[in-house]
């Protein structure tokens, strides 16, 4: 079976709501929606206080190619378009709705009846999606139009459709798969048609065997989409590594993308979105997020609508436990610990995570032993525990030479650690500031 | 014996020939150096801690020597007396530069800015402001896990495990500037430092409006701009919800401090003013501010007048200790 | 929400492997050769253990608690390990005060000095058999004669075919595996090693690359030798002889394995075994003394951080 050439981990699976279906949470009374909810520009806001906005209206246009266009998920009024305190309790310009019943903008479809047929052109689904505001919704939250947009002079060769959700916890994609198998297959379809290739390959860890077998199925009936089960291995699904797993090319270090060798990856449920802006003209306003942890009651995978309070969220799991100690947005090896726990759900939730007790706690670090367990756990193949030390000593120009940008943020180095120490913590701290280094070098030489 | 001779004689050739070899290696790779270079050198403070701008003393000294002009060249640790000596001796012009100090303009303690979380990760200022607000509600506040305090070569500022803030130590700080580029808040700031490490600076960076800024800290600028108007040599400014003490104007007459209600203004090695009558404090703020975003601040500020009459007192406390650390 | 919430850059999870839980699988790796050896030696086997742990213990505690700062350590095992291999590597009739002076010189000298655990570029265990092996001469090369095994009277099988005493023939394979043969304490059974060495695959402690390259290389080298010498049966009597008797399996399964002694990279980790093995063949069949594991280590751990500096792990898209 196939898997990425280079290190990972094993994590614990704990995939505890994988065997629940998706369940539709009822319509918040309140929601708040960032105009900063993708990678690149945030969006410009449309709407002022006081605007009535129907579900699927645009409300926020994207700032630049580089961007994404935001639409209301619900209907209501515009109470207040300014600074609101976010997950990381930072104040982060949002709009903000009160709901008014659900009316919906005219020409969306909201039936279940498969669309099988798309008739459009590439550049037209392009421009589709783009109008529909969708981006990655696997947490990296890159515009997908932007990735579709294939530049001039290369070739894309194959579709990777991620279904790997390797990340511990996370259940949405699974679901996905197996409850939306339909609508993803037609959406493989259009994206092929979108970037030109006639081959597709569906990535699905071994761990859910039955998501494979459905999608198997379903895809016998269409020519060129390939199902491929995967070894079980942490981060599977990172791009890179899905990439070198499926076709077995390896992206060079950046600043080169999956493109150069012919790749274009697509996440599961970003697949399903993408048939419905095509084929239904509904845009991303609504997404799948699991919520779970041991000690949440009553773990489950709900179809949110964007902006939703994730407390609310919770309370649906059965509310927060006792010792909770840490509330994750996404799973545990790189989602990001919450302060604020009344932020709205983004395109790029795709769990959330309750940690309790001791598990929330990291252990108490001690002295590097030199075991070499980070150098071979890193997939990028990199040294941590060197990067590590040398940006705590802000040798910036060495942990650049050891070409510290490839740096993925997986995880997998300090999670393996035996001596417990923060080491993602210093190389991702190095990371940032060389690539600022970076970018001013670029800057002065444009200049 | 023959042993014995052979033994000292191959020595003694192998010596002559490393000589000699060593000797034209020397004329090849020969750098002249300007001997003024090492004066210098020895002239500058030798504390290596990159203050001027150069990775050393060493190169300092280089480029004193070297440039025509020096004046953009200045020597925080040395000061304006090591820069005129270096200058005599060079037979040229020095910078002239006011003695310096670093200040951390934050009183976010713990009492007056209730940690709301608790962060877990590698303690580092740097590592926690590029992941989150901090461990209190306040995104410009003092994240208090000392990257000022690590980044310091001479020991002259240090946490207060008690209030978790840094405090400089006057006496020691040489205005250096590593703690400054080493605080990823942009909270210390030099400032002119003047007799006896005596200082008034507004203990707060914090841009949002007053009622964000109230929520989470007692001590925090509200940007009332009461201080603006107390201040009679116009050393005060307002910009972003947040006052602006300009040390070069202030003269150390204490007017603001008095003014400041939430004691956002610090007054370091003096007493403060006799307490003026209190009565008219608080309307005079209204006409500072557009009148749409003062009308909720003065009810604000008047809530929080009865901790202000609190204040003098505690000034008072916080300037005895500060004289107790002086002794 | 009575508590506050924790914040913490991701990862969220740690691994259940601490520094602490790898060194006492370590230790559990060596029981089946200190059973083994109690077997074959007797009882002293356990007293010289008891004092070699138990002085480096003390050592370590003693040195952190008064001469070194920051958090007493000293509950990872790693001090226990020291010892336990330590004693492994003397024999069973040493003078106790010898074993309390090795101590000494593996935690206070070759250890601590250079700030604890991770820091030493040495294996301590080593260095402190190799001062012994210089300063105590005699006592460190009389070995207890075995029952069963009157060919060698007192002599390890290496030093008695290096001085043509016996051929390497001359005891079965059978007897090399089970360890019935004078020698170190934890040398001698190769079987209770091997036992050892698959726990610590299993457990994820180390990887197969160090040891089955140190043997490897022993083996092809011996391999070599033998057919330069005429062939025969000596072809596969000789590697074997050469990976089971001595220090072999000790040295490459649990010496050359430690952690901060050893290179970061598992290529590294190939070159710094290669060196291991080829130098250990030297010593065994050129130099002056009849086992070279323990000299070949410590040579092959002075290069360690130029292969740090200089082997890098393979890139990840880099050709």
């Amino acid at each position: 079976m196939k898997t990425f050439p280079i290190g990972g981990v094993h994590p614990s699976e704990n995939k505890l709501s994988s065997a629940k279906p998706i369940e539709v949470l009822p319509l918040p009374e309140v929601v708040n929606i960032p105009l900063g909810q993708h990678i690149g520009a945030p969006a410009v806001a449309k709407v002022a206080k006081g605007d009535k906005v129907l579900t699927g209206q645009l409300i926020a246009e994207a700032g630049s190619f580089m961007s994404a266009n935001i639409h209301s998920p619900i209907s209501g009024t515009v109470t207040a378009v300014g600074p609101v305190v976010n997950a990381q309790g930072l104040r982060q310009p949002m709009i903000t709705i009160q709901r008014e019943g659900d009316e919906w903008v005219e020409g969306i479809d909201r039936s279940t009846t498969l669309v099988k047929e798309c008739k459009l052109e590439a550049k037209d689904i392009i421009a589709k999606i783009k109008d529909a505001g969708i981006v990655g919704m696997g947490g990296a939250t890159f515009p997908t139009h932007v990735k579709l947009s294939v530049p001039p002079g290369k070739k894309a060769e194959v579709l990777i459709i991620n279904g790997v959700e390797c990340e511990p916890y996370l259940t949405s994609d699974h679901r996905t798969m197996l409850e939306r198998g339909e609508e993803l297959v037609v959406g493989v379809t259009i994206l092929m048609k979108a970037i030109g290739v006639d081959k597709a390959v569906i990535g699905i860890e071994n761990n859910k065997p039955d998501a494979i077998e459905n999608l198997r199925k379903i895809a016998s009936a269409y020519t060129g989409i390939e199902v491929m089960p995967l070894m079980v291995k942490y981060p599977q699904g990172g791009e890179k590594q899905l990439i070198a797993a499926v076709t077995g090319r390896q992206v060079p270090p950046p600043p080169a993308l999956p493109i150069d060798v012919g790749a274009v990856v697509c996440n599961a449920s970003t697949t399903v979105a993408v048939y419905e802006a095509v084929q239904k003209n509904k845009p991303l306003i609504e997404r799948v997020v699991t919520v779970t942890g041991k000690k949440v009651k009553n773990p489950r995978n709900l179809l949110t609508r964007m902006g939703t309070p994730i407390s609310t969220l919770l309370e649906a799991a059965g509310g927060l436990p006792e010792d909770a100690g840490k509330v994750i947005n996404g799973g545990p090896m790189m989602g990001r610990a919450m302060v604020n726990l009344d932020s709205p759900v983004t395109k790029g939730c795709s769990g959330i995570t309750v940690m309790c007790g001791s598990d929330a706690e990291r252990k108490m670090p001690s002295q590097c032993i030199k075991c070499g367990k980070c150098v071979n756990a890193c997939p990028m193949g990199l040294e941590p525990y060197w990067l590590a030390k040398m940006s705590q000593k802000k040798k910036w120009d060495e942990i650049e030479g050891e070409m510290i940008t490839s740096c993925i943020e997986c995880g997998c180095c300090q999670s393996s650690c035996p001596a417990y120490l923060p080491l993602l913590d210093w190389v991702r701290l190095g990371k940032q500031t060389v690539m600022g280094r970076i970018r001013a070098r670029m800057a002065t030489q444009k200049k | 014996m023959e042993v014995l001779l052979y033994t000292i004689l191959t020595l003694c050739a192998l010596g002559v020939l490393a000589a000699v070899i060593l000797y034209f290696v020397a004329q090849k790779f020969r750098v002249e150096e300007d001997p003024r270079i090492d004066e210098v050198e020895k002239m500058l403070p030798g504390a290596n801690c990159g203050g001027c701008g150069f990775a050393g003393c060493r190169g300092m000294a280089d480029a004193l020597v070297k440039n025509d002009d020096i004046s953009s060249l200045f020597c925080p640790v040395g000061g304006g007396d090591c820069m005129k000596a270096v200058a005599n001796y060079l037979g040229k012009a020095a910078a002239e530069k006011e003695p310096q100090v670093a200040t951390v303009r934050c009183g976010g303690t713990c009492e007056k800015r209730p940690r709301t979380n608790k962060f877990d990760g590698a303690k580092s200022c740097a590592v926690a402001s590029a992941l989150y607000v901090g461990e209190t509600g306040c995104s410009f506040g003092c994240l208090g896990f000392g990257d000022c305090e690590a980044a310091c070569s001479f020991d002259a500022i240090h946490i207060n495990p008690q209030t978790g803030l840094p405090e400089v130590d006057g006496d020691k700080c040489t205005a250096c500037g590593a703690c400054v580029s080493a605080c990823p808040k942009n909270i210390i700031e030099l400032r002119k430092k003047f007799p006896k490490n005596r200082a008034v600076y507004v203990g707060c960076v914090s841009k949002d409006k007053g009622a964000a800024v109230m929520k989470s800290c007692k001590a925090g600028c509200i940007g009332c701009g009461k201080c603006v108007k107390a201040c009679p040599f116009g050393a005060i400014t307002l910009v972003d919800n947040v006052a602006y003490i300009d040390s070069t104007k202030c003269k150390l007459c204490r007017k603001c401090v008095n003014e400041c209600p939430t004691g956002a203004i610090k007054l370091i090695g003096m007493d403060p003013l006799p307490k003026a009558p209190k009565a008219p404090a608080v309307k005079p703020a209204a006409p500072v501010k557009p009148a749409e975003t003062v009308a909720p601040k003065v009810a604000e500020v008047a809530a929080a007048a009865p901790k202000a009459a609190e204040k003098p007192a505690e000034a008072k406390s916080q300037s005895e200790t500060a004289q107790a650390v002086e002794k | 929400m009575a508590n506050k919430l924790i914040i913490a850059p991701a990862p969220h999870v740690q691994t259940e492997q601490s520094t602490s839980c790898i060194m006492r699988d370590v230790l559990i790796a060596l029981l089946p050769a200190l059973a083994v050896s109690t077997w074959v030696f007797g009882v002293d086997v356990l007293f010289v253990t008891a004092v070699s742990v138990i002085s480096c213990v003390l050592f370590e505690f003693l040195i952190q608690k008064f001469f070194v700062k920051g958090p007493l350590s000293v509950n990872n095992l790693s001090a226990a390990v020291t010892g336990l291999l330590l004693a492994f590597n003397l024999p069973s009739s040493i003078p106790w005060w010898i074993v309390v002076i090795g101590a000494f010189v593996a935690i206070a000298i070759a250890k601590m000095t250079f700030g604890g655990l991770g820091k030493n570029p040495f294996n301590p265990a080593l260095v402190g058999r190799v001062f012994l092996l210089l300063a105590y001469p005699v006592q460190m090369t009389s070995f207890p004669a075995v029952e069963g095994c009157d060919a060698l009277s007192g002599a390890t099988m290496l030093a008695a075919v290096k001085q043509g005493v016996v051929g390497v023939d001359s005891l079965g394979v059978g007897d090399l595996l089970l360890g019935t043969m004078p020698g170190s304490m934890g040398e001698v059974s190769a079987l209770a090693l091997l036992l050892g060495f698959v726990y610590l695959l299993f457990r994820r402690v180390i990887t197969w690359h160090v040891p089955v390259t140190v043997l490897g290389t022993m083996a092809l080298f011996a391999f070599v030798v033998a057919l330069t010498n005429g062939g025969g049966a000596l072809l596969w009597e000789l590697p074997l002889f050469h990976i089971l008797a001595g220090g072999a399996m000790l040295g490459a399964i649990f010496m050359a394995t430690d952690y901060s002694s050893s290179p970061m990279t598992i290529r590294g980790g190939v070159i710094f075994a290669v060196g291991i093995g080829v130098i250990t063949m030297l010593i065994r069949l050129w130099g002056a003394y009849p086992e070279g594991m323990s000299f070949a280590i410590l040579i092959m751990n002075s290069c360690v951080p130029l292969i740090n500096k200089y082997v890098k792990p393979k890139r990840f898209g880099v050709k």
